[in-house]
Order: C-alpha cells, then sequence, then structure tokens
C-alpha cells in the first residue's frame, strides 16, 4: 500500500486530527496510519479494536456516531490474510475514518463491534457467512445470505468462482447453525 | 412458542413465518414473527433467497466488465449502482471525470431517483390498498424508462455510466423529451398527494406506525429518507458532494415524526426536488463537449479514431482484452441513492481485476431495524413498515 508520510500529522488544520486524538489517548491504539486518495485507514491492534471503537464514537473531539460498513477483504495467500475494515462517519463535522484490523489466517477472531454499535450485527454477520471470521460477543453469529448448509466461504480467495470441486478445507470445520 | 403474561392472565404467542412468497415482501423476504393475538411480539427477518454472488464474480471481471453486474444489483436503481462502482474505480485510477459527463450523471440519477420513488410509493400504497396510485405512479416511471431507452437503448439495465464519464453522447431530441416530462410531472406528484396525503386510511395506516428514534436510528446505520425522518439532515449529496452536486441547489427534506407517514412526505418532497435538480442540470449541459475523458489505455477511443490511428486501435483491444491495472490500494466511495447511504469499497493489488468489490446497500442495513419498527406493532402495520423501509431484495442478497 502507498503511504504518504507527510500527511500522519498529529494536526490538522490548527486541531488535534482523529489521528493525533487516538495517539494521545492510547499510543497502542493507533499501529499504523494509511493516507491514500484523502482517504484516512488506522490500522488498531485487534486486542484493542473495540475500545478504539468507542473512543471514536464517544470523545468529543472524534464523534464519530454512525458505522456505514463493515467488511472484509482477503490477501491469499499473504499473511495477515484478512483485513476487516470498518469504516465511520462523524456526521457533525463531515468527516470518514476507516479502521482496520489485520487478521492472520489461522486465527480469524476478534471482538465484534455490536457493543459499540448494534448497527454493526448485521454488517459482522454477512462476513462471518462469506469469511467464516469470528467475532466475539457477537449476539446473533449465524450465517445471514447462504443456507445453513453451504460448504465453504465464498469471498475467501483461494474458493472458486465457478463449480462446486476444489472448495478448499476450512481450518475450523464446518459447522451447522440454526436459526 | 413461548408464555407472556397479559392483563387478563397467561397466553400463548404464536410463531408465524411470512415470506418468502408474499407480495410485500418486494421480493423474496422471510420473516418470521412471534405474535401475541394481533401483537407483533418478535420478529426475526431472515434473507438471502436473492443471494447472486455478485461481489464473487467481480473479483473475477475486469474493471469495466464489473459494470454490468452493478446494475442488476439494486434493479430499482442501475444508474446509481454504475454510478458508486465507477465513481470508486475512477479514485483508484485518480480519473477526472469532465464537467459535461458529471451533469449528465447527475441529471440521469435524479432521474431515476424519481422513477425509483414511483415504484416505492405505487407498490407502498397498494400494500395498504390503495390500488389507483400504482397505476398512475407506473405510468409515469415509465416516461423515464423511455428517457433512459433514448439515452441508453436499454429501459432498465443501462450500465449508461461508464469508467471516466458516460456511455454515449444524448440523443437527439433529448432536451425535448426531458423537457415535457419536467413539465407536467410537478402537477402528477400533486395528484398523487391528493388521493394520499389527507386521505384518512392512508393517514390512519401510516401515522405513528414504525416509529424510531434518531438516537436509535443513527445506531443502527440506518440512511437515506428513513434517517432524515427522524431528524437527522444525513445526505451524501449535501455533506460529502461527489459528481459537482456542489454546485446545485436543493433542499434536504427533514421531519422529525418518524413514522411511515413522514417517510412517505419525505420522499414525495425529494421526487419535487430532484425535478429541480434535473432542471439545473438539462441547464448547465451543453449541447456540445465531452462526455468522456481522455485516459488512453481506461477509456475506449471514438469509434473513428480507431480506424485512423494505430494506438487507438491498440488501446481498444487491450482494453477489451486484458484490460488496465489501477494502481494498489483502496478506495470506498458513497452517494446517496434513493435507499440511503450507497457505498462501494474497491480494493485494487494492482492486477487487472479487482481484489475485492464489497458494495455498502441501504435495504441490507436498513432492514436490520426492521425489528425495531414492528415489534409493539399490530400485524398488519408490519407490511407498512417494510414497505417504508423502501427495501430492494436484490440489493439486500447481493
Amino acid at each position: 500500500l502507498t503511504e504518504n508520510s507527510n500527511l500522519n500529522a498529529n494536526v490538522v488544520g490548527g486541531r488535534l486530527s482523529s489521528v493525533g486524538h487516538l495517539r494521545a489517548w492510547d499510543a497502542n491504539a493507533v499501529a499504523e496510519v494509511v493516507e491514500y486518495l484523502g482517504e484516512t485507514t488506522i490500522v488498531v491492534p485487534r486486542e484493542l479494536l473495540r475500545a478504539t471503537a468507542a473512543r471514536c464514537r464517544d470523545a468529543a473531539s472524534m464523534q464519530f456516531n454512525l458505522l456505514t460498513d463493515a467488511t472484509c477483504l482477503d490477501r491469499h495467500p499473504y499473511e495477515p490474510r484478512f483485513e476487516v475494515v470498518y469504516q465511520l462517519v462523524c456526521i457533525s463535522r463531515r468527516e470518514k475514518l476507516r479502521l482496520k484490523v489485520r487478521l492472520s489466517g489461522k486465527e480469524p477472531v476478534l471482538d465484534s463491534l455490536v457493543p459499540v454499535w448494534p448497527g454493526a450485527n448485521w454488517l459482522e454477520r454477512e462476513i462471518f457467512d462469506l469469511f467464516w471470521i469470528h467475532f466475539n460477543e457477537h449476539p446473533d453469529l449465524r450465517r445471514i445470505v447462504l443456507p445453513d448448509d453451504w460448504e465453504g466461504y465464498p469471498l475467501r480467495r483461494d474458493y472458486p468462482v465457478e463449480g462446486y470441486r476444489d472448495i478448499p478445507v476450512m481450518p475450523l470445520g464446518f459447522v451447522k447453525t440454526s436459526i | 412458542m413461548t408464555t407472556v403474561e397479559t392483563a387478563v392472565g397467561q397466553a400463548k404467542t404464536m410463531v408465524l413465518n411470512m415470506g418468502p412468497q408474499h407480495p410485500s415482501t418486494h421480493g423474496v423476504l422471510r420473516i418470521m414473527l412471534e405474535l401475541d393475538g394481533e401483537t407483533v411480539v418478535k420478529a426475526v427477518p431472515d434473507c438471502g433467497y436473492l443471494h447472486t454472488g455478485i461481489e464473487k464474480s467481480c473479483e473475477d471481471k475486469t474493471y469495466s466488465q464489473a459494470i454490468t453486474l452493478t446494475d442488476r444489483m439494486d434493479y430499482l436503481n442501475p444508474l446509481g449502482n454504475n454510478l458508486v462502482y465507477c465513481m470508486a474505480v475512477e479514485k483508484l485510477l485518480g480519473l477526472e471525470v469532465p464537467k459535461r459527463a458529471q451533469y449528465i450523471r447527475v441529471m440521469m440519477v435524479e432521474l431515476q431517483r424519481i422513477s425509483s420513488h414511483l415504484v416505492w410509493l405505487g407498490t407502498h400504497a397498494i400494500d395498504l390498498g390503495a390500488m389507483s396510485v400504482f397505476l398512475y405512479c407506473f405510468r409515469e416511471r415509465e416516461e423515464i424508462l423511455k428517457i433512459f431507452e433514448m439515452f441508453a437503448g436499454q429501459r432498465m439495465m443501462t450500465s449508461y455510466i461508464r469508467i471516466g464519464g458516460v456511455a454515449l453522447q444524448p440523443p437527439a431530441g433529448w432536451r425535448q423529451a426531458i423537457e415535457r416530462f419536467l413539465k407536467y410531472m410537478p402537477s402528477r406528484v400533486d395528484e398523487y398527494e391528493t388521493l394520499l396525503t389527507e386521505n384518512r386510511i392512508w393517514m390512519g395506516r401510516t401515522k405513528n406506525i414504525g416509529y424510531i428514534s434518531a438516537e436509535d436510528a443513527i445506531a443502527l446505520s440506518m440512511t437515506g429518507p428513513t434517517i432524515r425522518a427522524a431528524g437527522v439532515a444525513y445526505d451524501n449529496r449535501k455533506l460529502f458532494p461527489y459528481s459537482s452536486y456542489d454546485e446545485f441547489e436543493f433542499d434536504v427534506p427533514t421531519r422529525t415524526d418518524s413514522d411511515c407517514f413522514a417517510r412517505y412526505m419525505i420522499r414525495v418532497a425529494e421526487m419535487r426536488e430532484s425535478l429541480k435538480i434535473v432542471r439545473q442540470a438539462m441547464d448547465k449541459i451543453t449541447d456540445d463537449g465531452a462526455i468522456k475523458t481522455e485516459a488512453p489505455g481506461i477509456v475506449p477511443p471514438a469509434r473513428e479514431k480507431m480506424k485512423t490511428e494505430m494506438e487507438a486501435l491498440i488501446y481498444h483491444f487491450k482494453i477489451f482484452t486484458e484490460g488496465f491495472s489501477p494502481p494498489a490500494g483502496e478506495a470506498f466511495v458513497t452517494v446517496e441513492s434513493p435507499r440511503g447511504e450507497l457505498g462501494c469499497f474497491v480494493a485494487s493489488d494492482g492486477s487487472p481485476k479487482p481484489l475485492r468489490v464489497h458494495f455498502r446497500s441501504p435495504s441490507f442495513i436498513n432492514l436490520q431495524a426492521l425489528p425495531k419498527l414492528v415489534e409493539g406493532q399490530l400485524i398488519s402495520d408490519v407490511i407498512a413498515c417494510i414497505g417504508t423501509i423502501d427495501i430492494v431484495l436484490g440489493e439486500v442478497d447481493r
């Protein structure tokens, strides 16, 4: 990824930027900052995701009250394989921010953000359904768009686009969920 | 089945399965309702019946090939889907779209918004028992589809918006066609309002039904007319202007009552605002000028050039065989679709095919608030509530 280091400033336009604010709050929460195409991405360590998200929502200087999107991308065969992405919007300041968590293919588990934004519920279920990424403490983690007995997780890069053969063996095994 | 305490003692609740084949679910949506008499105790939506794997298919297509897939996602807003996808790819490529093409895009997307709201109004009214509104709405929608056919040769799946601009020059006589439409449409909107707004049955079926507070709506990531009916003026066209929307004058209608009736009023008001935008866009579009940006190797060359220039022919061949490769990176673009915030997240790894294409579909995210809207209401209100979120199941399941 292209990283433009001079844009990683903590202060923008005379006020502490969101990145600067998070750094001041907990230096460990900001593992990496990517500024690309005018979009700010903060890479957050997996353990600190929920606390960071809550901080983004609640801090008076951030107020990212709307979680618009959550998705995942698979960089198979590279490791860490998965990148779970949360897109935040602060309505009052017209600002957008992206939180990203990198996960290894061996242990694709992270904390759910449903306690912070209830709207994350279906978004995380979709990621679970199509990538088999587990969200700790998610209230209703089951498949959402695919049938319960579907084998495999189609949006993983090693899942074939066509045909039924060559579906990879999933590391965590297939678990049937029910409604 | 569970036992609940009621005023007259213990009662058993009943689980009723609504859908997936139900005329008022606007597609194939299944809702499991737990009922106490006629009151909904719990509602659990179950979607996925229309899952077509569009996001997965995009990963195996070149960037330009994927445009046709986006049409089929939200089939009432194909142009908006084209727009958000093309804008995301253009952002990755760093392409600047000519102003004229931007205005054409705005005009088409706003016409699409009107046609989408017309389908919504017609079907919502028919769900609640007002048959005639449906016929009137589809009469006007037909006129918009005729305009799309003029522009793109297709009524619904137009794929008119392309990477770097739009597909074709506006056809001969387009001004007269839209002029005619703009002339009669305001009075037609008045007609719908005459039929519904002060209709006692309509008010009875929609007022104080499906209330959601602004805080809940934001917490549940709702966007579009639903959140604006709750008093939050969240509109991407104003907050994060794209495609030259900052040059247009229009209002973002909001209300605070946040019930089905408020959402109806918002959408009717939005139709009128869209008419204003279409009028302004028409005035801004010059009679001739570029509709595509000059980007060899990305935007296909003009037919005439291919016959005279060797390079143009080579580029044409390369675009349609190999495609083009945006630099590695990610882009997230949002637009305001008739249903809310439509987003597109495109990640490139520097190859001619996208690494990941994800659509933030407003129907999907708004639908998860359905239990909040219907719980505690009567079963007949469930239909009003589904209608008022304005879901398109093709977009919910993708």
